[in-house]
C-alpha cells in the first residue's frame, strides 16, 4: 500500500503494529514458560511469568491511549480505521492470553512438589505445543497480513479443542482410578482449560486480522456460514 | 384499513434503497475548449438523499455539479456532451428554460454570496422574479418559512431590513441556502458550502442538510472526507475526470472497492 502524504500518520500506524507484535511475543513466551514452570515445579520461573503479565497490561493501556489519540488526530478512514479498531481488539485478546498464561504459572505454587506422573504431563505439553503453534502462526499472519494463513489457524482451532477433550477424558480416567490423583488432575484440567481458552482468543485474532485486511469479519467472505467452535 | 397501511409502510432502510432517481447523468463528457475535463460520467442521483461528490482538486466533481443546472452554459468555451435528466427529462433539450431549470435545481456556493440588499430582499428576490407569490403577504410568508427552514429565522427576525452582508459567515451561508429554498427547488447543489465556515457554523449547515433531505434532493461537493461521511447517503469518487466509484457512503468510508478511492480517503493520494 502507498505511504500516507503525512509521514507522521505512517509513523503512528507503524508504532501500533510494532507494539502489537511486541505484545504477541511476550504472550507467546509467557505461555511457553508457564507450562515449563508448572511441569518442573520452578517457582522462580513462575514468578517471572506473573511479572511479565504486568508488562503486557501496561502495553495494552499504552496502545489504548495511542489508538484514541490516533483516531482523534488523524480521523482515519477505510483500511486505516479498520487498522485502529483491529489494533484495539487484538491488544485486548493478547492481554487476555497473557492473563491465562499467568493463571497457569500460578498453579505451580498450588501443585508445589507434588508433581503428577510424567505421563499425565505429556497430554498438557502436547496441548501447549499445539496452542503455541497456533499463536505463533497467527502472529506471523498479522505481520504479513496473510489472510489465508489466518483462515488456516482459525480452522485448526478444532484440533486444539479435540486435544483438550481427549485430555479431559484422560484426566477423568485417572481420577476415577485413584482418588489421590484428583487434586493435581483438577489443577491440570484448569491449565488445559486455560490453554483451550487461549486457542479461542487466537481465533478472535484470526477474525480481527481478516477484518483488518478485507473489511469483513466473515471468515469465508459470505460463501459459508461461519461458526465459531468454542 | 389502518393496519394494512401500517404493514405497507416501508421502513426507513427500504425507503432509502428504493428511492426513485431524481437526476441522472449518462455518458457526460465536458470540454473546456480543447481540454476534456469529464470523461463519460454516468451517475444516478436518488431522490431525497444526499449525494456527496469527492475527489482531489481538478478531478471534475465541481464540473459535473455545474452541469446539473447548466451553470457551465455561462462559460463560453465549455461544451457538454451526453445526457443529463431531471425526472427523466433532458435538461439540455432546446425547449428547456434555463432560468426555470435553475429555480428547480438551486445552488449554494463555496463562499457565501448574499446580494448587497436587506436580508428580506435576499430571500424575496427569487420568488418575485419567478412570479411565485400573488401578494405581499404571500411573499412575506415565503421569506419567513424559507428562513425558518434554513434555521436562521430566530437569529434575524428582528433585523430583516438590515443588509445580508452584515451577517456572520455561517449566517450568510444559511441565508444563501434560504434564498435557494425560497423558489421551491427540487434539487439543491452545494459546492463546498462549509469550506469558508468555522466548525460551529459548519455543524449548523450539516444539521440543516440533514433536515433538508426530507424534502429535497441534495448534491454536495466537499473536500472534507468526514463531512461527506457525516451528511451523505451515497458518495461518488472522481479522479482525473472519471467517475471511479459510487456506492453507499457507509461502504465507501469503511471498505471502498477501488484502490484510488482507498488512497484518496486515507490520505495516501500523490
Amino acid at each position: 500500500m502507498n505511504e500516507h502524504t503525512v509521514t507522521a500518520f505512517d509513523d503512528e500506524l507503524n508504532l501500533l503494529i510494532s507494539q502489537i507484535a511486541e505484545m504477541g511475543g511476550i504472550a507467546e513466551s509467557m505461555i511457553d514458560r508457564s507450562v515449563k514452570a508448572l511441569t518442573t515445579a520452578d517457582k522462580e520461573l513462575s514468578r517471572k511469568v506473573v511479572a511479565d503479565d504486568k508488562q503486557l497490561n501496561d502495553l495494552r493501556e499504552t496502545i489504548d491511549e495511542q489508538v484514541v489519540l490516533f483516531i482523534a488526530r488523524r480521523q482515519p478512514m477505510a483500511s486505516d480505521l479498520r487498522e485502529a479498531i483491529g489494533t484495539l481488539r487484538m491488544a485486548t485478546d493478547i492481554e487476555r492470553i497473557g492473563d491465562l498464561g499467568k493463571n497457569i504459572a500460578r498453579r505451580t505454587f498450588e501443585i508445589e512438589e507434588n508433581l503428577p506422573p510424567k505421563k499425565l504431563m505429556r497430554g498438557l505439553k502436547h496441548l501447549t505445543k499445539a496452542t503455541l503453534e497456533q499463536l505463533k502462526d497467527i502472529l506471523d499472519a498479522y505481520a504479513t497480513r496473510d489472510i489465508e494463513q489466518a483462515k488456516q489457524v482459525w480452522e485448526r482451532d478444532d484440533e486444539v479443542d479435540n486435544l483438550y477433550n481427549s485430555l479431559f477424558r484422560e484426566m477423568l480416567t485417572y481420577m476415577m482410578e485413584d482418588p489421590r490423583n484428583i487434586t493435581y488432575c483438577t489443577h491440570l484440567l484448569f491449565c488445559a482449560k486455560n490453554m483451550e481458552r487461549i486457542g479461542d482468543h487466537v481465533t478472535n485474532l484470526a477474525e480481527t486480522i481478516i477484518f483488518m485486511v478485507t473489511g469483513s469479519s466473515d471468515i469465508y467472505g459470505g460463501d459459508q456460514a461461519s461458526e465459531s467452535n468454542t | 384499513m389502518v393496519q394494512a397501511t401500517m404493514a405497507e409502510a416501508p421502513t426507513l432502510e427500504t425507503q432509502e434503497e428504493t428511492m426513485p432517481i431524481k437526476m441522472a447523468g449518462e455518458k457526460v463528457s465536458v470540454f473546456y475548449a480543447e481540454k476534456q475535463a469529464l470523461f463519460d460520467v454516468s451517475l444516478e442521483i436518488p431522490e431525497r438523499q444526499v449525494m456527496a461528490l469527492i475527489g482531489p482538486s481538478g478531478c471534475g466533481k465541481s464540473t459535473f455539479l455545474r452541469c446539473l443546472n447548466r451553470m457551465n452554459d455561462t462559460i463560453d468555451i465549455c461544451r457538454v456532451m451526453g445526457n443529463i435528466t431531471l425526472d427523466s427529462y433532458d435538461i439540455y433539450h432546446r425547449d428547456i428554460d434555463v432560468v426555470e431549470l435553475r429555480a428547480r435545481v438551486g445552488m449554494v456556493f463555496q463562499k457565501p454570496n448574499p446580494f448587497p440588499k436587506s436580508i428580506y430582499e435576499n430571500i424575496a428576490y427569487g420568488p418575485r422574479i419567478h412570479g411565485l407569490t400573488r401578494s405581499k403577504a404571500d411573499l412575506e410568508e415565503v421569506v419567513i418559512t424559507s428562513l425558518q427552514k434554513a434555521g436562521l429565522f430566530e437569529e434575524v427576525k428582528d433585523r430583516l431590513n438590515e443588509p445580508g452582508t452584515g451577517l456572520s459567515g455561517g449566517q450568510q451561508q444559511r441565508l444563501c441556502i434560504a434564498r435557494a429554498i425560497a423558489v421551491s427547488p427540487e434539487v439543491i447543489l452545494m459546492d463546498e458550502p462549509c469550506s469558508a465556515l468555522d466548525p460551529i457554523a459548519t455543524a449548523r449547515v450539516e444539521e440543516l442538510i440533514d433536515e433538508l433531505r426530507q424534502n429535497y434532493t441534495i448534491v454536495i461537493v466537499t473536500h472534507s472526507m468526514q463531512q461527506a461521511a457525516r451528511v451523505s447517503q451515497r458518495t461518488a469518487m472522481f479522479h482525473l475526470g472519471n467517475l471511479v466509484e459510487v456506492d453507499e457512503t457507509d461502504t465507501i468510508f469503511t471498505n471502498p472497492t477501488d484502490p484510488k478511492t482507498q488512497d484518496y480517503i486515507t490520505g495516501r493520494y500523490g
